[in-house]
């Protein structure tokens, strides 16, 4: 099937406009007998599901947690981009646009990336509206503060809790939509299937996670809003139970993977400590607004940070990109930090770590509060417990956060950190319309493809992700349920969905039955490790095709010999990993075909074979200026489709923050 | 930081299901680094136990930095264990000492029935917020965020109350299982803005009937939920509570 990305005509910034002009609605009484399932109630799955429900669609909305409200959006911490320019300071729609093309490396699509720019301060308006309550200056004005990959002060926040108080807003949002009816909420139920009748979704197979039963939902059009993949690699900063399963069985029914190998490796998160390590904290971009990175000079350097004097440290962001400094870009950081540790520069017991230091922040800081006291030559120990203070309003949380997990006090020593996997700017290939290749399913959120490109902004994440649930999915969907205005509820005594929910259940049985040695968990941090090591910061050819074999031998031992104690007939948390897991091995093999097919670097994807001389990704723009859409065929098999990208504003050149 | 190993006796509340009347189990765990969190040594039993053909802990937890709400383990008598303002998940090993022996048990309270082992059912939360806990404003044409400046003091009082993550660790560790704490919290949140006048009186009214509905209990002002409260959400939220509810009974409109 060709790919259609059903991109409008006409000017780059007119087209959401003509769009939202010309698609087709549906009136509000044809609304009412409309069903529409979400999967998922994270930024993306909340603000959808509250905002049909609000036009008066029937929604139901499925979580695995045991509530919406847990969503692991609810874990970011920075904040949200909005081309507001209260700052004044140069910002626009299109330098947001511009930003976000240029830091995804030319890998996205600009229609797409433009309107996300456009509703971004719509966004701000609704969460404000809402209550959320960001940051503000003592005018009582919203406050802003820098991501990297920009130079303007875009982002909006709420101390370093920002994601937790979108979500809240938007799970407030649902709840009262709950409340009125116009949503029925299954909490702790996990999507297992797809649906399909003639060729369109239509419905999904559930597992009630406490029950254990199988549930069948019909709907007009399902909508996924599971989130990201990257606990493929075991060990990442997503939440222990975010996983790839609703998007995986979405693919399997037809809807095409897009860039499946495009992971963010995020700079600044918390050292792994050891083997018993469940999962990885991130350390929040926003404190490269005021910590600085560095290394000591001197290789296998073992002395404190504290012994180690200002000449002999190797502040190596700042030195390397002047222009951006410690705020490059993550692929970026991430890349120059492994870099100084291959090296032998890094610090701490693993020697997999480097600095990120407040010192110099925390003096600033305290001088501008003397001098607001009239101080104007403070002793330095008075500019230092001032400092302090503001550092801690700023970034408290954080601050607590890594006293509590390392045992040191970032105020006092600077934080070791090291990149770890954070988001997948791959997922489920969509058109304009966020539907996939199957009609009458859509993606939203992290589990699309659309707009980061090869590499996500900080800060842009949450924007997406209400972008697609307040501002587009509202429009899109109507587009095309208005041609289904006629399709009664289909009963699910349907034969597809009796046999799709026989296939789960066959499914089940199987991983059930087979009652080996290895704990899913084990048979995780295995596949966790060949992803990491081969198809993680750096990959090359050998690499990957090596990691293909092993991933192929451990689908073949987990279908063999996984252990899933306990029975499906109730709650069973090793049979909800196990179902997840064995989608994990199945997706880690695409994203190595993909890492393999696409012989360039771009953003997060670093081929080690791709590289300019100074050890930049360097893009391969003749051959590789498309999207990969991978379409499933069978086990080990999938077809690539090709969409290419068409630059009709910016001007893909070799990317700089030098 | 001296990191050090240690070996522990758990004792840990199993409970097939809701019915099951359920009991404590007694486990050895060995080898446990100081490093690791609390979460982590439950992982490392679980994976104990698999290994000798038993069922592994059911227990909540996902985003294991703090900021979910999922975990909820009641740690020798205190709801997410010995560390102030600290969810379980982290907490971490080096809280203990070798030879300890540890008792967990889920979360006791009547409005949140005991699901598997230390999992309970707290969707009693998720309605006392359909009762009101919102503002209602329909997704669509919200005016420029900046035309209402907001009153930094306020607006950082309301982010406080904001930040409660919705555990229940509060009416784990009331003796009355009162949910007051949770619910003032969310009423705080929105009564410090002026976005949530409008509703002002309804909301506290209609919350505090579904919180009495769902069977939580009253408050007798003992404070032990904001000495347990992982976030440090403040017990001057339920005297804001109070104030708000005497204010919607007496005030007689909006109602």
């Amino acid at each position: 099937m060709p790919l259609n990305s059903k991109i409008p005509a006409g000017q780059m910034a007119q087209k959401w406009t003509d769009y939202k002009d010309h698609c087709k609605l549906v009136n509000p009484a044809n609304k009412r007998n409309i069903e529409v399932i979400i999967v998922g109630t994270g930024l993306a799955g909340a603000s959808a599901a509250a905002s049909l429900g609000e036009m008066g669609y029937k929604v139901k909305a499925f979580c695995f947690q045991d509530s919406a409200r847990r969503a692991h959006s609810i874990a970011a911490q920075g904040g949200i981009n909005a081309a507001k320019n209260y700052q004044n300071d140069g910002d626009s729609t299109f330098r947001l646009f511009y930003d976000t093309i240029k830091g995804g490396d030319y890998r996205a699509r600009e229609a797409n990336v433009h309107r996300l720019a456009e509703v971004s301060a719509n966004i701000i308006d609704q969460c404000v509206a809402q209550g959320v309550p960001f940051a503000r200056e003592y005018g009582g004005l919203l406050s802003n503060r820098s991501f990297g990959g920009t130079q303007v002060q875009r982002t909006f926040y709420a101390a370093g809790q920002t994601g937790q108080q979108l979500l809240i807003g938007a799970y407030q949002a649902l709840e009262r939509q709950i409340a009125l009816g116009n949503v029925t909420m299954y909490d702790r139920h996990e999507m297992l299937d797809i649906v399909k009748i003639d060729g369109k979704a239509r419905g999904i197979i559930a597992r009630d996670l406490v029950s254990g039963k199988l549930e069948r939902h019909f709907g007009h059009a399902v909508l996924l809003a599971s989130g990201g993949y990257g606990n493929v690699f075991y060990l990442s900063t997503n939440a222990m139970g975010s996983n790839v399963t609703a998007a995986w069985k979405a693919h399997k029914k037809g809807a095409y993977f897009g860039n499946p190998c495009y992971t963010q490796i995020h700079p600044t998160c918390i050292p792994v400590s050891g083997d018993h390590q469940s999962k990885l904290t991130l350390m929040s971009e926003s404190l490269r607004n005021d910590g600085r990175i560095w290394v000591p000079k001197k290789q296998n350097d073992t002395r404190k940070a504290k012994d180690i004097p200002e000449d002999e440290r190797d502040y190596y962001l700042e030195r390397r990109y002047p222009a951006f400094g410690n705020l490059v870009p993550r692929d970026v950081a991430s890349r120059a930090a492994k870099e100084r540790c291959d090296a032998g520069y890094g610090v701490g017991t693993s020697k997999q770590a480097v600095f990120l230091d407040f010192a110099a922040a925390i003096e600033r800081y305290g001088r501008i509060e003397c001098n607001k006291q009239g101080d104007h030559n403070p002793a330095l120990d008075k500019a230092i417990t001032l400092g302090k203070e503001v550092v801690k309003e700023k970034y408290g949380n954080l601050f607590d956060m890594y006293e509590k997990i390392t045992g040191e006090n970032p105020y006092e020593m600077p934080m070791r950190i090291y990149p770890a996997v954070h988001y997948t700017m791959g997922g489920i290939w969509v058109d304009y319309e966020l539907m996939t290749t199957v009609p009458g399913l859509y993606a939203l959120g992290e589990a699309n493809f659309s707009d980061h490109g090869a590499n996500r902004l900080g800060a842009s994440a949450l924007m997406q992700g209400l972008a697609d649930g307040y501002f587009v999915i509202p429009y899109t969907i109507g587009n095309y349920l208005a041609d289904d205005i006629r399709t009664k509820a289909i009963p699910t005594d349907h034969p597809e969905f009796v046999k799709a929910e026989q296939e789960v259940a066959d499914r089940i049985n199987k991983l059930m039955s087979i009652q080996g040695t290895e704990s899913v968990e084990s048979m995780h941090k295995r596949l966790g490790k060949i992803m990491w090591e081969k198809c993680g910061m750096a990959r090359n050819a050998k690499g990957l095709q090596e990691a293909i074999t092993e991933i192929q031998a451990l689908r073949k031992e987990f279908w063999s010999n996984v252990r899933i104690p306990g029975s499906a007939d109730g709650m069973n948390t090793e049979l909800d990993k196990a179902n997840r897991v064995a989608d994990f091995i199945e997706l880690g093999e695409l994203m190595c075909k993909d890492a393999l097919n696409r012989e360039e670097s771009c953003g997060g994807h670093f081929r080690e074979e791709s590289q300019t001389d100074e050890g930049e990704a360097k893009r391969d723009d003749e051959k590789f200026m498309y999207v990969s859409a991978w379409e499933y065929k069978d086990i080990s098999n999938w077809e690539l489709h090709k969409e290419a990208l068409d630059y009709e504003i910016m001007h893909p050149t070799q990317r700089s923050y030098k | 930081m001296e990191h050090y190993n240690m070996n522990l006796t758990l004792k840990v509340w199993r409970q097939k299901n809701a019915q099951d009347k359920g009991g404590f189990e007694t486990y050895q765990v060995k080898d446990i680094s100081s490093e690791m969190s609390f979460l982590e040594m439950f992982d490392v039993l679980n994976e104990q136990l698999i290994n000798e053909g038993k069922e592994p802990i059911t227990f909540d937890h996902d985003c294991r930095e703090g900021i979910c709400g999922a975990c909820s383990m009641h740690i020798n008598g205190q709801a997410h264990g010995p560390w102030a303002q600290t969810t379980t998940c982290q907490l971490h090993m080096r809280a203990y000492k070798d030879g300890d022996t540890i008792v967990v048990e889920p979360w006791r309270a009547k409005a949140f029935p005991v699901i598997k082992d230390l999992m309970v059912d707290r969707r009693a939360f998720d309605r006392i917020i359909q009762a009101g806990g919102y503002i209602s404003v329909d997704t669509g044409n919200a005016q420029d965020a900046n035309n209402l400046p907001i009153n930094k003091d306020k607006a950082d009082e309301s982010f406080a109350a904001a930040a409660c993550i919705g555990c229940g660790a509060c009416v784990a560790s009331c003796k009355n299982s009162s949910a007051m704490l949770f619910l003032s919290a969310k009423v705080a949140h929105l009564a410090l803005l002026p976005q949530g006048e409008p509703e002002r009186m309804s909301r506290v009214t209609n919350m505090v009937d579904q919180m009495d509905k769902e069977g939580f209990g009253s408050c007798t002002n003992t404070e032990a939920c904001e000495a347990e409260c992982p976030k440090g959400i403040s017990v001057q939220n339920i005297r804001r509570l109070n104030s708000e509810y005497i204010r919607s009974v007496f005030s007689g409109d909006d109602k």
